[in-house]
């Protein structure tokens, strides 16, 4: 989050026209989640489409109640000792006045505190992508309680919150490069290295079972993106989140390009998924850096972004871990690649007067944003990886070997994602009595007397 | 009476159908069918991952005839469906021990 928008001498008066522009803002983002859900769901295999959108879903719920009774307390409370916040005003949102405003801005506290909230809902549910097919539902939902809790909400603080050290040092995080996608990636390496691979990973076609849904998903992801972006200013007194809107316009669609370039040159095709992906690597990029570079600068944050995450993705064939949907590939390298980009493209006359090398502001910059981009993957690696490990020795993280390969969604959900069959799956009630198998014609005849039921 | 058997290429479904209602054929069953013979599958490439596929799609249409018919109407389905690339698919018959007809009871070549 930016320093504030300074008004002199006078306090600021609660601005209407920035409290709505927030509100649609905190929408947008709210639909990044959904949004999320469908572009990991399209890329499992069939048996396991439900799961992966309910591991984005659940988030909704689990995440909103905890940054009501705690969490927003924890990342934007009165600073303590440069790590985390708290303030019982904010506990159970409950001290807050209905026209108090946010710090020295134009809004709500309560504006604030929602908008904020979206953000920490989607953070967790990037997470999720990393470990489709094989993660018992209970132990993903006690995962993100406790990873919210003890990562989420004091990285936001340390890099948004007034007080937090990243904050204090000038690394410039203008929508969540570190705090949400770095974050995110670094836990989810931190994760699978606990858990594992799927069972027959690198031997087993893994193809997406839907494109189509993936592309829907990057498309809304888009379109919620720009909330995101823009809104991190919190309101349009001085064109700064217009820039920024702007930037992550032009750097998605440089991204997808140089995504899909890299692939044709490649592998000899462009594909949807190569879109879709760049599109978001180009998003995740941008995310950082939007606000402190030209739109000529967030081409090349873009281009940059979308072919080193292109190469990212082949990683973990190399190296072996199974990072199932890329979340490292995708949100770790392009949240790092667009939070050191600063460090070269930052024009110094945008949401700051910090320069970048390129622009005569030697390596000053470059130095933050690197330790920033270090601290925050480092401990997001580690707690995860720890937070992972107990719950996979108490309860477990994994499914059964057998439940996994017959697929999630009927053992944790107990549906399947699509009937195309015309016979309906030929399912039966669950009270059918169970006669003796009779061997004759005429019992034959006599069970099906009568059961005309179809509606 | 036979059951003719023809796996064969999508999109020689039509031709089929007119060579076979043309010869006098009442009634077909069509089943999307996929699998592989000489020649195998194709690949596709996701986030740079290449898989082989190797299960074409394909139709699989099936045609009870009497006996008198059946060497004709293998020859009938063999021209439709011919392309003369790789991957036309195989017909064949086999012999048929009862055939009803559902609403009727009819039994045997009355059936068809």
């Amino acid at each position: 989050m930016p320093p504030g928008i300074t008004i002199a001498a006078e306090a600021p008066q609660l601005s209407a026209a920035n409290t709505g522009f927030m509100l649609i803002c905190s929408a947008l983002v709210m639909l990044m989640t959904p949004a999320l859900a469908f572009f990991y769901g399209g890329m499992v295999r069939v048996k396991s489409t439900l799961n992966m959108l309910m591991m984005s879903f659940i988030s909704l719920g689990i995440v909103t109640i905890l940054w009501v009774l705690y969490g927003f307390s924890v990342a934007f409370g009165t600073d303590k000792g440069s790590l985390i916040g708290w303030d019982p005003d904010f506990v159970g949102l409950s001290g807050i006045g209905v026209t108090e405003l946010w710090g020295t801005y134009d809004i709500p506290v309560y504006v604030f505190a929602v908008f904020q909230l979206m953000f920490a809902v989607l953070t967790p549910a990037l997470i999720s992508g990393a470990l489709a097919d094989r993660v018992k539902f209970t132990a993903w939902a006690l995962f993100i309680a406790l990873w919210a809790t003890v990562v989420y909400f004091p990285v936001a603080h340390w890099v948004w919150g007034e007080g937090g050290w990243a904050f204090e040092l000038g690394v410039i995080d203008f929508a969540g490069g570190t705090a949400v996608h770095i974050n995110a990636g670094a836990a989810a390496l931190g994760v699978i290295l606990v858990i594992g691979k799927r069972v027959g990973f690198k031997k087993d076609p893994m193809r997406p079972h839907s494109l189509p849904l993936v592309m829907l998903g990057a498309g809304l992801l888009w379109f919620g993106w720009f909330g995101f972006n823009a809104g991190s200013w919190l309101g349009n007194n001085d064109g700064v989140g217009a820039v920024m809107f702007v930037n992550t316009q032009v750097a998605t669609a440089a991204a997808m390009l140089a995504w899909l370039a890299y692939e044709k040159i490649r592998h000899g095709a462009f594909t949807t998924l190569g879109a879709a992906s760049g599109a978001v690597a180009g998003l995740v990029a941008i995310t950082p850096a939007g606000g402190s570079v030209s739109p000529l600068g967030a081409i090349a944050v873009g281009a940059i972004a979308g072919v080193l995450c292109a190469m990212a993705v082949g990683w973990k064939f190399k190296l072996g871990y199974d990072d199932s949907l890329d979340v490292i590939g995708v949100h770790l390298v392009g949240g790092v690649i667009g939070s050191l980009l600063v460090g070269f493209f930052a024009t110094g006359g945008v949401q700051s007067d910090a320069k970048g090398l390129f622009y005569g502001g030697g390596l000053d910059q470059l130095g933050k944003q690197a330790l920033g981009v270090a601290v925050t993957f480092a401990y997001s690696l580690i707690v995860s990886a720890i937070l992972a490990w107990v719950i996979h020795k108490t309860i477990g993280m994994r499914v059964s070997e057998d439940d996994e390969v017959s697929g999630i969604d009927q053992l944790e959900h107990a549906e399947t994602a699509y009937d195309f069959s015309g016979a309906g799956g030929g399912s039966l009630p669950r009270t059918a009595p169970a006669a003796p198998p009779a061997r004759t014609a005429e019992a034959a005849a006599a069970a099906t007397k009568n059961t005309k039921v179809d509606a | 009476m036979k059951l003719i058997t023809a796996v064969v290429k999508p999109h020689r479904l039509d031709e089929i159908k007119e060579a076979l209602q043309a010869f006098g054929v009442h009634g077909l069953t069509v089943t999307e069918a996929s699998g592989y013979g000489r020649q195998r599958g194709h690949t596709e490439v996701y986030r740079g991952a290449e898989y082989t596929v190797d299960l074409v799609p394909k139709i699989r249409i099936e045609v009870l005839v009497e006996d008198d018919d059946a060497e004709q109407l293998v020859e009938v389905v063999v021209k439709a469906a011919r392309t003369g690339k790789i991957g036309d698919g195989k017909v064949w018959s086999i012999p048929v021990d009862t055939a009803v007809r559902v609403r009727t009871g009819e039994r045997g070549p009355d059936a068809l």
